[in-house]
């Protein structure tokens, strides 16, 4: 009986807050919009019994998801909301990897310390940290304006509101998820591989290529999906540092519900997204799951 | 051999100051006094004050504190549930969909999330407003709760609580007595990580809010969309230092309660 409680408390609220609003979703992905509230059809009548169940499935049709390959504003913004998360990933592998790196050849009484700097910015909030690139890429912000002092340029740069603001927004914030799992690999790497391959005549760069790289390969490919796969749905970043040709599923997901109103589109938007999602994420955990065996 | 060369040093300089400079400037620059955010014109804390007189940021500020404490509170009990049925309660129907319920949220999209959870607020006529932001934050953060504390109960050592059986607890007592004490830090955890992924949550609260019901990142978002303000910086400053000052201490008591905790463990298998 206590058993029961205990599974049955969290399997039912998970059920009816998560997986029953995207059940809805689902719905109304497939139904039409209307001049009505809620702006859709049709809706479920059960009071009309067997009819009603049966009018409510024969109503439904792919016609929202039909619209979305005939406007080129849909597929363009998938395409490149994956495009900036690829780009974007990449060059958080660049700057993350050196500071896993030196992390991990710290002296040990450093490293609690450096971990709790790593995680602290992930704790404060996300909003502000994307906020304060605001005032440092603005025409007249501070890189610009230690740019025009030290007569670097002569012409304050537009960052913000371009894609570079966007790729450095999506860095900063997603870092920590890139430092953690390669940190975690390198220290667990046996530093004496890399004597033994200085022994037989490897210089330290190759040795760095064909012995640190390959063995942090987990913690790389870990750090790149914990960073893609919340990447390509992100709506803050592309808003407050993009600019109007930056486009991201996440905001148009947005504006087709709150400035358009069309809820069918946003809802098939969305069902489009979680697809396009499921195969890195699956991938992630296969990844995963190879780690665990491999220690196991 | 670890090395420390200047490779390293340089590296951890300038990733460091990478995630930190920032923060420091955007703190540095609340207190100054003009109100062109960018242009330095004397040491003041007139936005400050000017933010404590704001009635607009400071119902905000309380509307968030409540639904994160609330939303946090309760996300607690619901993830360490979860987390009891995902490691102990063995097989049953439906475990494939609980886990993958759990999991699901980590991944989601917050825009889907909010989506999808305003649907349902709508369609089963629920006026939207604390209490529904409440549900809404209670559902993710309950995930992220059972994370934390499943990987706590792992690797934590059954025997003792089965020498508690042994001795005559009932279950419910060996429960609390045993497991909770060993699993308390991981629950607390899980608690600070709700109460802040509530306190930070901009888009499925703005998904899930009324109109009297605005959270402070609303309320953020909303004055940060026309561009910079001073009133942002100082309020920014404040967040950024209570939870520095939060992460430090919980970190530092929690080293000392799992330091002093292992001990009793090993002794308690030594005897």
């Amino acid at each position: 009986m206590r058993r029961f409680a205990l599974i049955a408390v969290p399997y039912l609220w998970l059920l009816a807050l998560f997986l029953v609003p995207f059940l809805i979703v689902l719905k109304i992905s497939l139904s039409d919009i209307a001049m009505a509230i809620p702006p859709y059809t049709p809706t479920l009548d059960l009071s009309a019994g067997w009819e009603g169940i049966k009018s409510f499935f024969a109503a439904l049709d792919l016609e929202n998801f039909e619209f979305l390959t005939t406007d080129d504003l849909y597929w363009k913004a998938y395409l490149s909301s994956l495009q900036i998360a690829f780009i974007a990933t990449i060059a958080t592998l660049i700057v993350g990897y050196p500071i896993a790196y030196g992390m991990a050849n710290a002296p040990d009484h450093w490293r609690p310390t450096l971990m709790m700097l790593v995680i602290l910015p992930f704790w404060t909030s996300f909003l502000i940290r994307v906020y304060a690139w605001v005032g440092i890429l603005s025409s007249e912000g501070y890189l610009n304006q230690i740019l025009l002092w030290s007569g670097v340029i002569n012409e304050p740069l537009t960052i913000l509101n371009t894609n570079v603001a966007v790729y450095i927004g999506i860095v900063y914030t997603y870092l920590p998820f890139m430092i953690l799992p390669i940190y975690s690999a390198l220290e667990r790497m046996d530093e004496s591989l890399l004597e033994a391959a200085e022994d037989l005549g490897c210089s330290r760069i190759s040795a760095f290529w064909l012995v640190t790289i390959p063995l942090s390969k987990n913690g790389i490919i870990a750090g790149c999906f914990l960073v893609f796969i919340p990447t390509i749905g992100e709506f803050v970043i592309p808003s407050l540092l993009g600019g109007s040709k930056t486009l991201m599923i996440g905001k148009v997901l947005w504006e087709e519900f709150f400035n358009n109103r069309d809820w069918p589109v946003a809802s098939a938007v969305a069902v489009i997204l979680l697809l396009i999602l499921i195969i890195p994420i699956i991938l992630f955990q296969r990844n995963e799951q190879k780690q665990r065996e491999a220690e196991g | 051999m670890r090395r420390m060369t200047w490779f390293n040093a340089t590296s951890l300089t300038l990733g460091f100051a990478f995630l930190y400079l920032p923060m420091l400037i955007l703190i540095i620059y609340s207190f100054n006094d003009s109100k062109l955010v960018t242009v330095w014109a004397g040491f003041s804390t007139r936005w400050y004050g000017e933010l404590f007189r704001n009635e607009a940021f400071l119902d905000a500020a309380w509307v968030t504190l409540r639904v994160a404490v609330i939303s946090s509170t309760i996300a607690t009990a619901l993830g360490t549930m979860a987390a009891l049925v995902l490691v102990r309660a063995g097989r049953f129907a439906g475990r494939t969909l609980f886990s993958g319920m759990i999991y699901a949220p980590l991944v989601m999209p917050e825009v889907i999330t909010g989506l999808s959870l305003l649907l349902l607020f709508i369609g089963i006529g629920l006026d939207r407003g604390i209490f529904t932001i409440i549900l809404a934050h209670t559902t993710f953060s309950m995930c992220y709760v059972s994370v934390v504390v499943s990987s706590r109960l792992v690797s934590f050592d059954r025997s003792l609580e089965e020498a508690a059986l042994d001795l005559g607890c009932s279950p419910a007592q060996a429960f609390r007595l045993v497991t909770l004490p060993i699993i308390a830090p991981a629950v607390i955890s899980g608690w600070l990580l709700a109460f802040t992924l509530s306190l930070d949550d901009l888009v499925i609260a703005s998904f899930t809010a009324g109109p009297s019901s605005t959270t402070l990142p609303i309320k953020i978002w909303s004055s940060i969309r026309l561009g910079l303000s001073p009133e942002i910086n100082a309020l920014s400053t404040l967040l950024i230092s209570f939870v520095a000052v939060g992460v430090i201490a919980a970190s530092l008591t929690s080293k000392r309660a799992s330091l002093r905790r292992q001990a009793e463990e090993r002794a308690a298998v030594a005897a």
